[in-house]
């Protein structure tokens, strides 16, 4: 395996990492308003998260930074293509960052119920725009012979990369939920633990069938073997249906557990499908920026694989330790 | 056609000046605030007086506060290079991409994950372990600030790196590590943020004082900050004044046009404030006040150095790089130099002042002095953007020294239209962040510092098992 295919894994790992993790803080977000019903309960569901969320995030930024230095020219196109979209992205992302210590430090119940919902909003719209964006690399952006985007915001928009968006946040919404099931008790967890049965059927439905129709745009749009994206296809699809059970029999570990899969087999089977290309282009497939080609050379490739070999397994156990020692539940209101 | 393009690469330069000098409002205040807690914590873990915790937790709700959109702005920073810059980053990514993954690796994830665990931990960590939760969080920010300046420091200077294939490529990473450019802006810029907390810490102490509220915690903290506050300002004056003298190696034409300095002089002066003199057609100022050999000092560090000027390096860069126009704007760069250096040299007597009134016993009656301080808490964050303006508009029409140019570096595809509506959404938000941001801190700088109890410690949520 060459260095440049190790660092196109690795930053499928990062993605996967954040799936696995914002998209818990993510639910959490989009649930507020409805599994929270008085302050006090939406103080605990965000006392759930408090402590971590940031450090989730950062697993964004470090993919970001990963393909910047590994591939400067998939992130080169990839983020002047995507524009628009990491515009509203950012957005979200700003309003959702603040509103964490902002709502806490806000004294009127208005500027607190404001700031609730700008973390709402944040939570929805960043998950289903990362769905859309990340889609797009493989469903292909028309892309001119230097790898310049040739399109508009409206050509990330199809009924693939929509269903993807949908997908990422219904997964999220239930990640969330069973996050919450798991990390709350009394009446807050009851309900979450509802919410979690409730989002399951849609989320069965949808993710399956975003998983279904990648499989079928990797064969098709491409030219994948079958085998590769559809392990992780089957995978996240039998861990979703598995939730939904789950939920249902009140094992809410295992549940939680199941949408942690069905998180990271999403993101893994996007990468295999993409494999051994960054970013697809279509029309114009000759055009599609591949592994070998938009990565940066063996020296630095070097470099930074020796810095994430040491870094990485060190940033996994603090964070994992992290985890350990907020792991009590909390409780809500009333 | 060519005005259209101009048009696109000077939107892609607003957003970029105005979200990173946006983005630097924080970071100082970060970089400085955060050893600043952890001393106080550190000094409640030793002596066990309240005031100590108490001032922790009334320092680090600010700390918070500002962390908050410090992290929120910087991931625009994370994006932006290839949204707005997408030939640039194509072109240096293989150089400039390490630190900045680095960077992510080990230092965003130790300081946000620490921060978490200080803010949540305060009754789930042992007191040694809590404390230290902040001091690694510190770590992490410095070395945030390490890792960014680097990156900077090579568009500044490039080193260990050649251009192949027609894109910049890493050939030697402890010369980019290491790089004397870099180690100098990283110094200037922890000097620089350890000013900012101290003069903070002082300014809202002195308020206190001023007010005659919690008189015996904030007195604590005033001393703390003054402590602090001297050395670093004083460092500071010497550590820039060292890095414009080694940048006159690296960007002669940088340093002639912060000087305004058309013509080659030996012995050359040091223009303290003129009027007029800042552009090719009218390069003799209508008004100037003159320090004879000082420029040549400053520069060169010798008596009667000679200092070179716009006009001949313009000649030598047209000779070695190209027809075209290789002179930075020359006023911004002029005043940003002395807005920095004259505010810089205020913050060494402000520091001074304080320190002298304490030792003498009368810093809270000197209420002239509290009220200054207070006003002085604007200072560093004033003298940062200049700084910055200075630093990136000096280096222009370069976008990586002697490589790149940055009317060339920008995304092909990203029209002015939608350039326009990313600047509007960029001004709206940040807008409102602003005055958000400027409400919170103002209201609980004027708060009483929570009381040493645990119970009552904010932003731990109720727990029970």
């Amino acid at each position: 395996m060459t260095l440049a295919t190790v660092w196109f894994c690795l930053i499928g790992f990062l993605w996967a990492g954040y799936f696995l993790l914002e998209g818990f803080d993510f639910g959490v977000g989009m649930l507020l308003p409805w599994v929270g019903r008085d302050e006090e309960d939406r103080n605990a569901m965000l006392g759930t998260i408090g402590p971590v969320w940031d450090g989730n995030e950062v697993w964004l930024v470090v993919a970001t930074g990963a393909t910047f230095a590994a591939f400067p020219a998939w992130y080169a196109t990839m983020f002047s293509a995507l524009y628009l979209a990491l515009l509203l992205i950012l957005v979200c992302l700003i309003v959702r960052v603040v509103s964490f210590e902002w709502r806490e430090r806000s004294a009127s119940p208005r500027a607190r119920t404001a700031w609730q919902w700008a973390n709402t909003v944040g939570s929805v719209g960043a998950p289903f725009l990362w769905g859309v964006a990340l889609a797009n690399l493989l469903h292909g952006l028309p892309l001119d012979d230097k790898g310049v985007f040739t399109g508009t915001f409206l050509d990330l928009f199809s009924g693939y990369t929509v269903l993807a968006g949908l997908a990422t946040v219904l997964l999220f919404a239930l990640h969330g939920a069973t996050f919450l099931t798991l990390r709350t008790h009394g009446e807050l967890g009851a309900r979450a633990g509802a919410a979690a049965r409730r989002l399951s059927v849609p989320a069965v439905v949808v993710v399956a069938a975003f998983l279904a129709w990648t499989v079928a745009v990797a064969v098709d749009g491409n030219e994948r073997g079958v085998a590769g994206p559809l392990v992780p296809a089957v995978l996240g699809a039998v861990a979703v249906v598995a939730c939904a059970v789950l939920v249902r029999s009140g094992r809410v570990g295992w549940a939680f557990v199941a949408t942690g899969v069905a998180a990271v087999a999403t993101v893994a089977t996007l990468f295999t499908g993409l494999y051994p290309r960054v970013l697809v282009s279509d029309p114009g497939f000759a055009n599609s920026l591949t592994v070998t080609g938009a990565a940066t050379e063996h020296y630095a490739l070097t470099v930074i694989t020796v810095v994430g070999a040491v870094l990485l397994p060190v940033v996994l156990l603090y964070q994992g330790w992290t985890y350990h020692v907020l792991r009590a539940r909390l409780a809500g209101g009333g | 056609m060519t005005t259209l393009a101009v048009t696109t690469v000077d939107l892609a330069r607003a957003q970029f000046a105005t979200t990173s000098l946006y983005h630097f409002l924080f970071v100082p205040l970060t970089l400085g605030l955060t050893p600043l807690v952890a001393i106080m914590q550190t000094a409640w873990y030793r002596t066990g007086v309240d005031a100590w915790l108490r001032l922790t937790k009334f320092f680090g709700a600010l700390l918070l506060i500002n962390f908050a959109i410090g992290v929120a702005t910087g991931l625009v920073q994370e994006f932006q290079f290839g949204m707005n810059w997408s030939v640039y980053s194509a072109y240096v990514g293989g150089v400039f991409g390490a630190p900045l993954a680095i960077e992510g690796l080990a230092a965003f994830f130790l300081e946000a994950t620490f921060l978490g665990l200080w803010i949540f931990g305060w009754d789930r960590l042992s007191a040694r372990v809590h404390l230290a939760t902040i001091w690694l969080v510190a770590a992490g920010t410095w070395m945030s600030g390490y890792f960014i300046l680097v990156a900077n420091s090579w568009m500044q200077h490039p080193v260990g790196s050649t251009v192949r294939n027609g894109e910049a490529q890493l050939t030697n990473v402890w010369d980019l590590l290491t790089s004397r450019f870099a180690i100098y802006a990283f110094t200037h810029t922890m000097f620089v943020g350890v000013t900012t907390g101290a003069l903070v810490v002082l300014g809202v102490s002195c308020w206190h004082l001023a007010r005659g509220r919690n008189v015996d915690v904030f007195r604590r903290a005033a001393a703390l900050a003054l402590i602090v506050a001297v050395p670093a300002t004083i460092g500071n004056m010497i550590v820039g004044s060292s890095f414009a003298t080694a940048s006159t190696d690296y960007q002669p034409m940088k340093i002639a046009a912060a000087e305004a300095l058309w013509n080659t002089e030996q012995p050359a002066s040091f223009s303290l404030f003129q009027i007029g003199g800042f552009s090719v057609d009218d390069q003799k100022p209508s008004f100037d006040i003159e320090v004879p050999h000082l420029l040549s000092i400053l520069a060169t560090g010798t008596w009667s150095g000679k200092v070179e000027g716009l006009n001949p390096l313009q000649q030598q860069e047209q000779g070695q790089f190209g027809p075209g126009n290789y002179m930075p704007p020359v006023e911004p760069a002029y005043w940003g130099m002395r807005v920095m250096a004259y505010l810089g040299a205020l913050m060494v007597l402000v520091a001074l002042a304080g320190a002298w009134l304490y030792r003498t016993k009368r810093l809270e009656r000197a209420r002239w002095f509290l009220w200054t301080a207070v006003v002085a808490t604007a200072f560093p964050f004033v003298a940062a953007m200049a700084g910055w303006v200075l630093t990136e508009m000096g280096r222009q029409p370069w976008i990586v020294w002697g490589l790149l140019k940055t009317s060339e570096a920008n995304s092909p595809n990203v029209s002015s239209t939608t350039l326009g509506i990313s600047l509007g959404v960029f001004f709206l938000l940040y807008g409102t962040l602003a005055v958000v941001d400027v409400v919170l801190m103002r209201r609980f700088a004027r708060l009483d510092p929570p009381s040493a109890l645990p119970s009552e410690d904010p932003p731990v949520p109720a727990m029970s098992f």
